[in-house]
């Protein structure tokens, strides 16, 4: 007993040492900040193309960005084993691979880095694009022509008007807007409203930036110009950008097509991306990528999977949380990790949406079930049953709150549906055998500590911290390791067993 | 507020000088260190324990059939006695789970104890949950073990409501150390459990009599439904009942055993099953902690030359040494 306890001791302060060492050896050598704020955004984005090689020579020609207001291009790479890569710069950069003869799923990788500097002054190498005339179909003409003067009427110069005429398109109370959309796509009704006014303007292909996102599609962006300066609309959103803005990145600089294959069918290109912070001064990123075996760094993982590490690497913390809870509070919980997931799920959305979707979901699981168990099913039966009404019931809950304009309620997918299933079934049964109390505290057990772990997991230095200093994790483990090994009393205990100690002292 | 937490809360230290046992110690100390994983299933598993009991000879509840397989429920019939009442379990439950105890069957329907009458139906939904596994440990596919009906002993009959009593003894290292009865209330719906609100009675390991009594982990003197004074309970055959239950850790090998035991109006004591992670709530029951016990029978080990005791010899060793008035006056030395 005392000899496991003094090596779990000694494991334990390895671990944190180990842990020690990483941390500060990211922070001297790496110069990765402690705090998050004092470095730089970069944007990390990956392109993916993947096909269906058909044995012939393969070409492909992918547009590819560069450059342009708020972003400046740190470095890019491809990774295409056996194919041979070219750049072509111009106005439209397009990377080209080939090979010889290829057979099979092909997949294609080009990364590039850009550093989000709002204040650099990157020329905005474009010229405007020639005014088309447009061709509304005699029905369309009168509305276009009504929202088009509507707009002049309170705007004052290109942008104004775009804005003016953005909101009609994308307002959906609009007639002449949804007359307009019936025909043709948003981007293309704007693209041809600003060439009636004159303004030269054209359809983009862009990167809607969001921390995280995989297998994402580029989508439509209007690029409207009045002289030299240009600004990019996404009419889709109904929101005007700012180009300083940082939500959208180009990824083409004139119209064409974004991918070009020969020699292979069924082929297709979807983006990653991820917000990465790392200290101005330094190429750091470089660095990282260099020794990445020695470091050990995930930093140095295609995009996609860094983006899904960004989230694992918080389990870790959520189920130190579960651990302490359990050992020195008492708490009784439905499922021992079941309040992990439930707080993952949180962290997609907001708190007390996420509290207000989790105790729906179970209430109204829990009369269904007492309705399934009417039927008299084999219970691997009824739990796939309470799972396809479980999952009906987030169908209707995206519905309901999208149409009532609340978000949140779409992210309601993210919640463990089958451990939802589950431990409605075991609630169930709680309540038959041992009453509502037992299942109120052990659900409010479980909620509570979803709250805890989710709002450690929230914090934002705390998701820095985990995700830049991977020697954070065994610090974790150690102390996880630490508290196993408690003998001591739980809070929920002293207040138990209070009344032994009262009738020690009426004894004495 | 420090008011509140004072009158509410005992501090640590204060647990620690009574010798309270507590849960994060149990596992760590009690279950890991002397109970072996391989000895687990002869006691998680009730079957076993039925098989196991009935090489060592202990008595327990007659086994009637057993249904392994959810085809055989529509025949379930087939597998109850023709008359008379029967106890359905399974054989990986926990905590008194997905216990049915019918007293007496008449044209297809089924008195429950509670006094409700159920339909076959209701039966069979209940055997088909049990083979699924929903009260098993991890939710594995179990056995319906069917069973005679245990006769409530005619001297706890005050002291009851509805359910039978049972006696559940905590043997460390083979030595018995503390026991417990624990009284069903109309609050716990006739099941001997004590977070549902069953009655839980500290008994004098020497006697047989009763110490204190708590409900909820609360203090009580008088049974909230029959109205008997609690300290009056007295059990009939102590010493064999404590040598039955000390004679388990022959049968298992388990260090930390908590022994849960039935006297029958008919057959005496019997073993009703074994509980490798036996509750603290005992220690409330019995107005005392469990920590110094185990000490001095770890420090009576330490002391002990020659062939390991024998059971009965194990029992008169431990009311020796923990009979309630030598245990609350000298505090034990550690180590």
């Amino acid at each position: 007993m005392k000899q496991g306890r003094s090596a779990l001791l000694w494991t334990a302060l390895i671990l944190i040492l180990l842990g020690g060492l990483h941390t500060a050896w990211r922070y001297f050598v790496h110069q990765v900040p402690l705090l998050p704020g004092s470095q730089q955004t970069y944007w990390d984005l990956e392109a993916r193309i993947e096909m269906e090689a058909e044995g012939a020579p393969v070409k492909v020609r992918l547009a590819i960005p560069q450059s342009q207001p708020g972003f400046l291009m740190r470095s890019e790479h491809t990774a295409s084993p056996g194919f041979g890569v070219s750049f072509i710069e111009g106005d439209q950069r397009i990377a080209e691979w080939s090979i010889r003869s290829a057979t099979g799923t092909q997949w294609l990788y080009y990364r590039a880095q850009f550093q989000f500097d709002p204040k650099r002054h990157i020329p905005a190498v474009d010229h405007a694009p020639e005014l088309m005339p447009s061709t509304w179909s005699l029905p369309l003409k009168a509305a276009a022509a009504q929202i088009l003067r509507r707009s002049w009427q309170e705007s004052a110069d290109p942008f104004s008007l775009a804005k003016a005429l953005a909101e009609r398109i994308s307002n959906e109370n609009n007639q002449n807007g949804r007359l307009l959309l019936s025909e043709m796509s948003a981007s293309e009704a704007m693209v041809n409203l600003l060439n009636d006014a004159k303004i030269p303007a054209r359809i983009l292909y862009g990167v809607k930036l969001e921390d995280g996102r995989r297998r994402q599609a580029l989508q439509q962006l209007v690029q409207v110009f009045s002289g030299q300066n240009w600004q990019l609309f996404d009419v889709n959103s109904s929101v005007s950008l700012d180009i300083t803005g940082n939500n959208y990145l180009l990824w083409q600089q004139q119209a064409g097509p974004i991918l070009e294959v020969e020699g292979a069918h069924e082929s297709r290109v979807t983006f990653s991306m991820l917000a990465t912070h790392e200290p101005a001064s330094s190429s750091v990123n470089a660095l990282a990528v260099k020794d990445a075996l020695l470091s050990l760094s995930i930093h140095s993982l295609p995009v996609s999977e860094q983006a899904l590490f960004k989230t694992l690497l918080l389990l870790p913390l959520g189920a130190l949380v579960v651990v302490i809870l359990r050992v020195f509070v008492g708490l009784k919980t439905s499922g021992t990790f079941m309040p992990l997931l439930i707080a993952l799920a949180f962290l997609e959305m907001s708190l007390t949406a996420g509290l207000i979707t989790f105790l729906i979901l179970v209430s109204a699981g829990l009369v269904l079930r007492q309705l399934l168990a009417q039927l008299n099913l084999l219970l691997v039966a009824r739990v796939a049953a309470v799972i396809v009404c479980v999952i009906g019931m987030i169908a209707l809950f995206a519905v309901i709150s999208f149409h009532t304009g609340i978000t949140t309620g779409m992210k309601v997918t993210l919640f463990p549906m089958i451990i939802l299933a589950w431990t409605i079934e075991r609630m169930s049964i709680l309540w038959e055998e041992e009453g509502p109390l037992e299942v109120v505290k052990q659900g409010g057990g479980s909620l509570m500590t979803a709250t805890a772990a989710f709002l450690l997991m929230d914090i934002y230095e705390v998701r820095y911290w985990m995700f830049n200093f991977l020697g954070l994790q065994l610090v974790v483990l150690a102390l996880i390791l630490i508290v196993g090994s408690y003998t001591g009393y739980r809070l929920l205990e002293l207040w138990r067993f209070n009344p032994l100690a009262n009738q020690a002292k009426g004894r004495e | 507020m420090l008011r509140w937490l004072r009158s509410n809360f005992v501090s640590p230290s204060r647990l620690r000088q009574l010798g309270v046992l507590g849960l994060n110690e149990r596992n760590l100390a009690c279950i890991s260190a002397h109970n072996p994983r391989a000895s687990f299933p002869s006691v998680d598993d009730k079957l076993r324990t039925k098989l196991l009991a009935q090489d060592y000879q202990i008595a327990t509840p007659a086994l009637l059939s057993t249904i392994h397989h959810q085809a055989e429920i529509a025949k379930f019939e087939d597998y109850l006695p023709k008359q008379g009442g029967f106890v359905i379990k399974p054989a990986k439950g926990s905590g008194g789970k997905g216990i049915l105890v019918i007293q007496h069957t008449s044209g297809g329907r089924y008195l429950k104890a509670s006094g409700e009458w159920i339909s076959g139906q209701t039966v069979q939904r209940h055997l088909s949950n049990l083979i699924s596994g929903l009260y098993s440990l991890g939710g594995h596919p179990d056995i319906a073990i069917i069973e005679s009906l245990i006769h409530s002993s005619k001297e706890f009959a005050d002291f009851t409501f509805e359910g039978v009593p049972d006696i559940r003894v905590i043997i460390y290292q083979g030595y018995p150390v503390m026991a417990m009865m624990r009284l069903s209330t109309r609050d716990s719906d006739g099941k001997a459990n004590l977070h549902q609100g069953a009655l839980g009675v500290g008994i004098d390991l020497t006697l047989g009599t009763a110490i204190q009594a708590v409900q909820h982990d609360r203090q009580i003197f008088i049974h909230p439904d029959t109205g008997s004074v609690l300290q009056k309970l007295r059990i009939q055959n102590w010493q064999y009942l404590l040598e039955l239950a000390a004679r388990c850790y022959d049968m298992t090998g388990l260090g930390y055993l908590g022994a849960d035991l039935v006297v029958d109006a008919r057959l005496g004591p019997l073993l009703l099953e074994l509980n490798a992670r036996p509750g603290l709530a005992i220690q409330l029951a019995n107005g005392a902690g469990l920590k110094p016990r185990l000490q001095a029978i770890d420090q009576h080990r330490a002391q002990l030359r020659g062939p390991a005791e024998v059971s009965d010899l194990r029992v008169r060793v431990a009311q020796k040494l923990f009979t309630q008035q030598v245990c609350s006056e000298e505090p034990l030395n550690v180590e």
